[in-house]
């Protein structure tokens, strides 16, 4: 015979300062739980989809990013021969060769530095970012110090407003536009044209060669050709993958972090789970005695306790997840370690991390419930029922 | 007063279960405090080891780009400075990327004047001098990874392409806990030379210049005075103290910090939580115990001080257990990370906060228990029936 679910509801009803307590806490655990969660999910995904899947990205083999690379104009020169590259419809190359620079910037509001990536693009650089649109302005001429900065930028940093003007490497570079790339790398970063910003900076190569490629699953053969090819110390990724590792290490400290906070924290939240259970057994003795002689038997009164405790973790798991779910409308701002770039990126949350996050507070609503649930089945009926 | 002490501990020993249990929820919460708070203090340890005598001269753009090596002399003809010395960032990979740590192709002779707290023997130092293969390294970097004096230490290049090969000639030791002791230092010269032949338009560069001051107080003047020389040419300077500059970089990653800084705040709510139940709990028990008292002639203000007393007994007594722990979690937890963070070490003035933290968590959980008690009508305490 089954305890009818509104018994466990009311008498969770009935100690409610009690209940709202250790919901609480259990609320704050799934709080900081799903928060890490969604902080490395939205640096990945930001990550992941800065890259396009039939673009390939070009390095100087052995550097990990594109600042640290370097690529000779006659070494891009050849890759741009290479036949697997796709023509726009003028039968021009859908090839950039890219400077890319950091450079110091100051924070709204707090005035702390932050390195921001300055992106310098060939002719075509544009037409390989079909998710790249101008919201103000207009984008910057090729052959002229003009330069667009991404969304996030223009939000986060000063000095880079539309008729605002950058100084660097003896001139003034004019902000014409400002361009929005979605949840991408691209929306933290300022544009400009290559060879403008490469006499700025002094600079003799590129950083970068980015193509498209007319047939997607030649990637291979351009790679082995690239790779085999003795006058190109460089190597080719696509670009989603290029992309993807950039966020691993900081995505994997993040993920460490948010588990261990979330272990030792569970901790505390599941001992609050037994202390509520244990004296709501307590409390009950009587009572219990009472079901057990009117005939409910042993594993009802542990389900009974059961549902309770895991009913207990489920509300701090709700509320916890609705917490964490108001966080999405924040962007964090911070240096990848990868890059030593600045990227905006924001909370996601996705199916995965619902369900995680409720499983979460369900295993400590059973962890915290279980003892107490036991010694309430276990009661002798005669002691119970004698009880003050 | 002792009386009251010892009554407020019999009423908390009466459950002992769920005393037991708030207790060991406060030990672990003021051990994660204290754990948080360490890791907020390693990210600022860069900044705290330096020294108010030196600047750092930098590109103005960013870090990335470079210096002449002719702004060396410049430099040093700055009114007030008195050496002036150089390194540049390598960023290479120690068979591994996971392997991290910083290294420095540094002016050796200039850059150790510069910087006395790393300590390194007479018979090492000049051994190291000796030869244009020689590195150093901190000591912690070495246990790290079980180097000796001697060794070869192969370093792949990511901004200065290549393979490259170091024999270690020392290992340093720092002055007091918080110099930095996972550094890897060679000679500039050496990376020079290397780069000289394989790309030449990339020699006689330089990341950053170190410069020491004879006056503190003066840093700001001389500071501008140097980026002043640098003014409209090729590579615009930024001079500022050392401290500033590694301020600089805690900033940009300022925002983990906050992260890291409002955890360390949600897990004292969470067991705050926890504690304020478990004395909700006592109080709903005693009510009648309470009026009794009350009827008996007690003043309310007695049964405020009696739950307090009783609540913060709790706190406390988990929170010293709490902060003992701190020490060996703290060790645990730098071994594990290895040398992420350099200088990791429980500060007093976390041991404070955890302590008021704890204080904070008794007082927060006895506040409506001691109102409720203290406001409660004797007739129906008495009729109750818990």
């Amino acid at each position: 015979m089954q305890i009818p679910i509104v018994y466990t509801w009311k008498n969770l009803w009935a100690r409610r300062i009690t209940t709202v307590l250790t919901a609480t806490g259990m609320a704050l655990v799934v709080f900081v739980f799903a928060t890490m969660l969604m902080l490395s999910q939205g640096l990945e995904q930001t990550l992941v989809d800065t890259g396009s899947p039939g673009n390939v990205m070009v390095i100087r083999r052995g550097s990990e990013t594109e600042v640290q690379s370097s690529i000779a104009r006659a070494q891009a020169a050849i890759v741009e021969t290479l036949p697997e590259i796709a023509n726009d419809i003028y039968g021009k190359r859908l090839l950039s060769k890219e400077t890319v620079v950091l450079m110091v910037l100051n924070k709204r509001g707090s005035d702390n530095p932050g390195n921001v990536t300055i992106r310098g693009l060939s002719a075509s650089g544009l037409a390989l970012r079909p998710q790249v649109q101008l919201i103000n302005g207009r984008m910057f001429r090729s052959g002229s110090s003009e330069i667009m900065v991404g969304r996030k930028v223009a939000e986060g940093f000063n000095g880079v407003g539309i008729g605002e003007t950058l100084r660097f490497g003896l001139s003034d570079w004019a902000v014409v536009g400002i361009f929005d790339a979605g949840n991408t790398g691209f929306s933290s970063e300022i544009w400009g044209d290559a060879d403008q910003l490469m006499q700025a900076f002094r600079r003799q190569s590129y950083s970068s060669v980015i193509f498209t490629l007319a047939d997607p699953l030649a990637f291979d053969r351009v790679k082995e050709r690239i790779e085999n090819d003795p006058r190109l110390p460089l190597e080719s990724k696509r670009e989603t993958e290029f992309y993807a590792e950039q966020s691993e290490l900081m995505g994997n400290f993040l993920s460490i972090l948010g588990l261990t906070l979330s272990v030792i924290f569970s901790i505390g939240a599941t001992i609050g789970a037994m202390i509520t259970m244990h004296a709501s057994v307590a409390s009950r003795t009587r009572e219990i005695g009472t079901l057990r002689a009117l005939g409910f038997n042993k594993p009802s009164i542990l389900a009974a306790f059961m549902l309770e405790s895991l009913l207990l973790g489920l509300i701090g798991g709700i509320v916890g997840l609705a917490l964490a779910s108001t966080m999405q409308f924040l962007t964090i701002s911070t240096m990848n370690w990868q890059t030593f770039a600045e990227l905006a990126f924001t909370f996601t949350l996705t199916g995965d991390i619902v369900v995680r996050s409720i499983m979460f507070a369900l295993v400590m609503g059973f962890v915290g419930g279980f003892l107490p649930s036991v010694r309430a089945a276990r009661m002798n009926i005669i002691d119970a029922l004698r009880a003050d | 007063m002792l009386g009251l002490f010892r009554l407020a501990v019999r009423n908390a020993l009466r459950h002992k279960l769920r005393t037991g249990l708030t207790v060991l929820g406060i030990i672990v919460a003021t051990m994660a405090f204290g754990l948080l708070r360490t890791v907020v203090d390693a990210w600022y340890a860069g900044a705290d080891a330096t020294s108010a005598n030196r600047l750092v001269t930098r590109n103005a753009i960013s870090l990335m780009f470079d210096l002449p090596l002719s702004y060396r002399n410049k430099i040093r003809q700055a009114e007030g400075v008195e050496s002036v010395s150089y390194a540049n960032w390598f960023g290479g990979i120690y068979i591994d990327e996971k392997n991290f740590f910083p290294q420095f192709a540094i002016d050796a002779a200039s850059y150790l004047d510069l910087y006395p707290e790393y300590i390194l023997s007479e018979e090492e130092k000049r051994a190291f001098m000796r030869d244009r293969q020689g590195a150093i390294a901190g000591r912690k970097l070495a246990e790290e990874y079980g180097w000796k004096v001697g060794d070869i230490i192969p370093i792949r290049g990511t901004i200065y392409a290549g393979n490259w090969s170091f024999v270690l000639r020392g290992i340093y030791r720092g002055a007091d806990k918080k110099t930095d002791q996972t550094q890897f230092f060679f000679h500039w010269d050496n990376l020079n030379e290397t780069v000289k032949k394989r790309e030449p338009n990339r020699a006689d560069k330089v990341g950053v210049y170190i410069v020491s001051i004879r006056d503190s107080g003066r840093a700001a003047e001389i500071s501008k005075e140097i980026d002043a020389v640098f003014a409209n040419s090729l590579a615009e300077t930024l001079t500022e103290t050392e401290k500033a500059f590694q301020l600089g970089f805690v900033a940009m990653t300022e925002a983990i910090v906050i992260a890291i800084e409002i955890v360390s705040i949600v897990i004292i709510g969470i067991i705050m939580a926890v504690m304020a139940n478990t004395m909700a709990m006592s109080a709903r028990e005693r009510v009648r115990e309470y009026a009794t008292m009350k009827a008996l002639g007690f003043g309310p203000r007695h049964l405020v001080v009696l739950i307090f007393a009783e609540s913060l007994t709790i706190s406390l007594s988990a929170a010293l257990a709490g902060i003992a722990l701190i020490f060996p979690a703290a060790d645990f937890f730098a071994s594990k990370v290895g040398t992420l963070f350099p200088v990791f070490n429980v500060s007093e003035q976390t041991l404070w906060m955890a302590f008021a933290a704890a204080t904070c968590i008794g007082v927060v959980a006895a506040v409506f228990p001691a109102w409720r008690a203290a406001t409660g009508s004797i007739t129906k305490g008495l009729g109750s029936i818990g």
